[in-house]
């Protein structure tokens, strides 16, 4: 899906998402949470969190709510990727201080649903999203690097 | 050289118009200013004491003339007629008006160049050897590996937002002509049994905790360099410390767990992603190499110089070096002349320079880490009328390797972050030492302005770094750093001198040095033979 659909979600927040199915609406439990009651299908990873320790039990979740507590922070773009590359084929959302520069290069790591503190701005999301024609890498979405390009 | 086609050429065109943006929005007040920070860091675009400061890039340091003669341009038209060679093989403009930088940008793009990643938490520039596809030494010529690395870590989508920056370098002789063990990854190509592979170090680096990259990995081949790198790439991007920025560098990753914890992390990623089809094909390392071919040289080039003039032959003798094709040379332009300022050059010599490759050296040239310039491809026959053009450009200065080709940071004339000036202290030491330089031998003297290390300081066979005393300027003396293949960091002296005292210092050392040194040691062998004391003893008597 090339351009986001934006949602309200009934705790308030505004989410763009990248992908049609519902919203799904049970409250995301921290991983600790997580991992002592196995039947919880949302998981909030702060920063720091190991995403590997979700890899087990990716079968059950729906979603992975990843924070962003400063956009500084870039751990959360490889817990995406490991995520995505165990075959997570659930909600990956980017949540905190995620902004617009930044979601081209999150939607590359394989998130598919933001959840920015500040609002972004919905036209220069769209041109930052169509900018780059290719990119020069492999990476968790579908789109084809150069070398593929190049050579078949 | 390396041609982009159609695919690079879109993403740097796209890079200009993503900037163009950017800039838009941070002057309409979209952007705050921190929130702008880290995207026009990404581009090179720095605030300093006076204005903006522009780093373009110069991937793994190599130019042809058309690309050289638009730095010109670019001095002329957007700063003051002039540009400062970087340690990292790039240039900074240092009188930029943010309003210009898309237009800047946008000019380097029609001749293949760009300032994408170079500054901010990012991987940097791509260095690697200047004599690269010129050298006797050489396994392989290590650029198409680095314009490999430069593809794969433009925009790489992972690793904008990392710790802290991160910069790599290639090599491929035993002889280390660009610190590769003083970058967080350093990266030796080698053969074996007729592969070629490379040796991966990682964790070097100076600052303020300087160290040497350790040996992570013994050899790995170029179907697996990306996701090897990769998997090194993320241990560091999720453990790498983001609490304090002193110790956010890769190094100090590697100095808490150690090597071999890191190693074996390091190998669980990669054993995790290596089947995934991060690699590019072989195909795509062969298709860059094929055009890194290099030039056609004349087989019948002569070899024999004319030594009569004897200014000439000074220089012939310091500042050129063995080329693997008999018949030719290479050619260190230095851009060190006394009472300069080291690795700056007028936009008249940037025009001079370009001209001369184009007309004698197959259109190459090259930017070194000690911030000079190569011509890597000369005929011995065309040396003479090269070093006249030189001389009458102010470019034939004789001393590449010596004490006066110093390696020096902006300092205070320019860096918000300086205790110290370095130019003015090495324009003072150049003046001192112009008339022994040649007495005394290969001395790489290097100076930082303050602790960052932007000077090198560590890695001088003497080296200066500029502390703040109460106030006033001061300058500790450091001996017995190396940058080259025999590494090592230099040791502080004792206490520290104001301007005029560390030049005094300085010339007791290399006294002490002369009366000391056995058959043709170099400063740094005497030291490393006698160690610190007996300088120590010159020093402070
Ligand atoms: C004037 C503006 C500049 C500022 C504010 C600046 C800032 C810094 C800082 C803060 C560091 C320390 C990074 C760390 O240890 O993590 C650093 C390192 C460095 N800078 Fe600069 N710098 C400037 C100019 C330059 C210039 C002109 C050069 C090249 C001639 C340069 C080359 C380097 C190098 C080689 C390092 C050492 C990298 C390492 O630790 O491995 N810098 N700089
Ligand atoms: S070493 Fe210090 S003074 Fe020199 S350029 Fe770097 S930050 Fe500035």
């Amino acid at each position: 899906m090339v351009d986001p659909i934006t949602v309200n979600t009934n705790a308030g927040e505004t989410l763009l998402r990248f992908r049609d199915d519902v919203v799904h609406d049970e409250p995301a439990v921290t991983l600790d949470a997580f991992l002592g009651q196995t039947n919880a299908t949302a998981v909030r990873l702060e920063a720091g969190d190991d995403a590997r320790e979700l890899l087990p039990h990716l079968g059950q979740i729906a979603l992975v709510e990843i924070s962003f507590p400063t956009f500084r922070d870039g751990r959360g773009y490889s817990a995406a990727r490991i995520l995505r590359e165990a075959g997570f084929e659930g909600e990956l959302r980017a949540a905190g201080d995620v902004l617009v520069d930044q979601i081209p290069h999150m939607r590359r790591c394989g998130f598919d649903s933001f959840a920015p503190e500040k609002p972004v701005d919905a036209a220069t999301l769209t041109k930052l999203l169509a900018l780059y024609p290719q990119p020069y890498q492999k990476a968790a979405d579908a789109r084809v690097p150069v070398w593929k390009l190049r050579h078949g | 050289m390396y041609r982009y086609d159609e695919y690079d050429q879109s993403i740097v065109d796209a890079r200009v118009e993503e900037f163009r943006d950017q800039v838009e929005r941070r002057l309409s007040g979209a952007l705050t200013e921190d929130q702008f920070k880290p995207l026009r860091l990404m581009n090179g675009l720095y605030l300093q004491l006076h204005a903006y400061m522009l780093r373009v890039a110069v991937p793994y340091g190599t130019l042809d003339s058309r690309q050289m003669r638009m730095l010109g341009h670019i001095a002329r038209k957007y700063d003051r007629g002039y540009g400062h060679f970087t340690t990292r093989q790039n240039i900074q403009y240092n009188w930029i008006k943010l309003a210009d930088a898309p237009d800047i940008l946008a000019e380097l793009a029609t001749v293949q160049m760009h300032a994408i990643q170079t500054s901010g938490n990012c991987i940097r520039n791509i260095s690697s050897d200047q004599f690269a596809g010129a050298a006797a030494d050489e396994v392989a010529d290590p650029r198409p590996w680095a314009e490999l690395l430069r593809q794969w870590s433009t925009f790489h989508p992972e690793f904008t937002y990392l710790p802290r920056k991160f910069k790599i370098a290639v090599i491929a002789a035993d002889e280390d002509r660009a610190a590769m063990r003083l970058h967080d990854i350093g990266i030796q190509l080698l053969e074996r049994d007729g592969v070629l592979g490379a040796k991966i170090f990682v964790g070097g680096g100076m600052g303020r905790t300087p160290m040497i990259a350790h040996e992570v990995k013994d050899f790995i081949t170029a179907d697996h360099l990306m996701s090897y790198l990769e998997a090194c790439l993320r241990v560091y991007n999720r453990y790498g410390r983001r609490d304090n920025i002193y110790k956010a560098r890769i190094k100090i990753l590697l100095h808490e767990i150690g090597v071999d914890a890191y190693r074996d992390q390091v190998e669980a990623e990669f054993a995790a992603i290596r089947d995934l089809g991060i690699d590019p094909p072989l195909a795509e390392l062969a298709r860059i190499t094929a055009m890194f071919a290099g030039p056609d040289f004349a087989s019948d080039a002569p070899d024999s110089v004319d030594r009569s003039d004897p200014d000439f032959a000074v220089w012939l003798d310091q500042n050129v070096a063995a080329h693997k094709q008999p018949g030719h040379a290479i050619v260190t332009i230095s851009l060190k002349p006394i009472g300069g300022i080291p690795g700056d050059a007028s936009a008249d010599q940037i025009d001079l320079m370009a001209d001369l490759a184009e007309r004698y050296g197959h259109d190459e040239l090259r930017v070194t880490h000690a911030q000079n310039i190569v011509l890597p491809h000369v005929r011995k026959a065309d040396l003479y009328a090269i070093w006249t053009a030189l001389r009458d450009a102010r470019l034939a200065e004789a001393n590449l390797d010596l004490i006066s080709d110093i390696i020096a940071c902006p300092g205070l004339d320019y860096c918000s972050l300086a205790n110290a000036r370095s130019i003015p202290l090495a324009q003072k030491i150049g003046e001192r030492f112009a008339g022994r330089q040649r007495e005394l031998g290969e001395l790489k003297l290097k100076i930082s302005g303050c602790i960052n290390a932007c000077g090198h300081h560590h890695a001088g066979h003497i080296g200066i770094l500029g502390v703040d005393k109460k106030g006033t300027e001061n300058y500790q003396l450091l001996l017995g750093g190396s940058g080259a293949e025999d590494v090592s960091l230099g040791k502080i002296t004792g206490p520290g001198f104001d301007e005029d005292g560390v030049v005094d210092a300085i010339e007791r050392v290399t006294d002490r040095y002369v009366a000391l040194r056995e058959a043709d040691e170099r400063f740094l062998d005497t030291y490393r033979r006698v160690g610190m004391q007996p300088f120590k003893e010159a020093i402070y008597g």
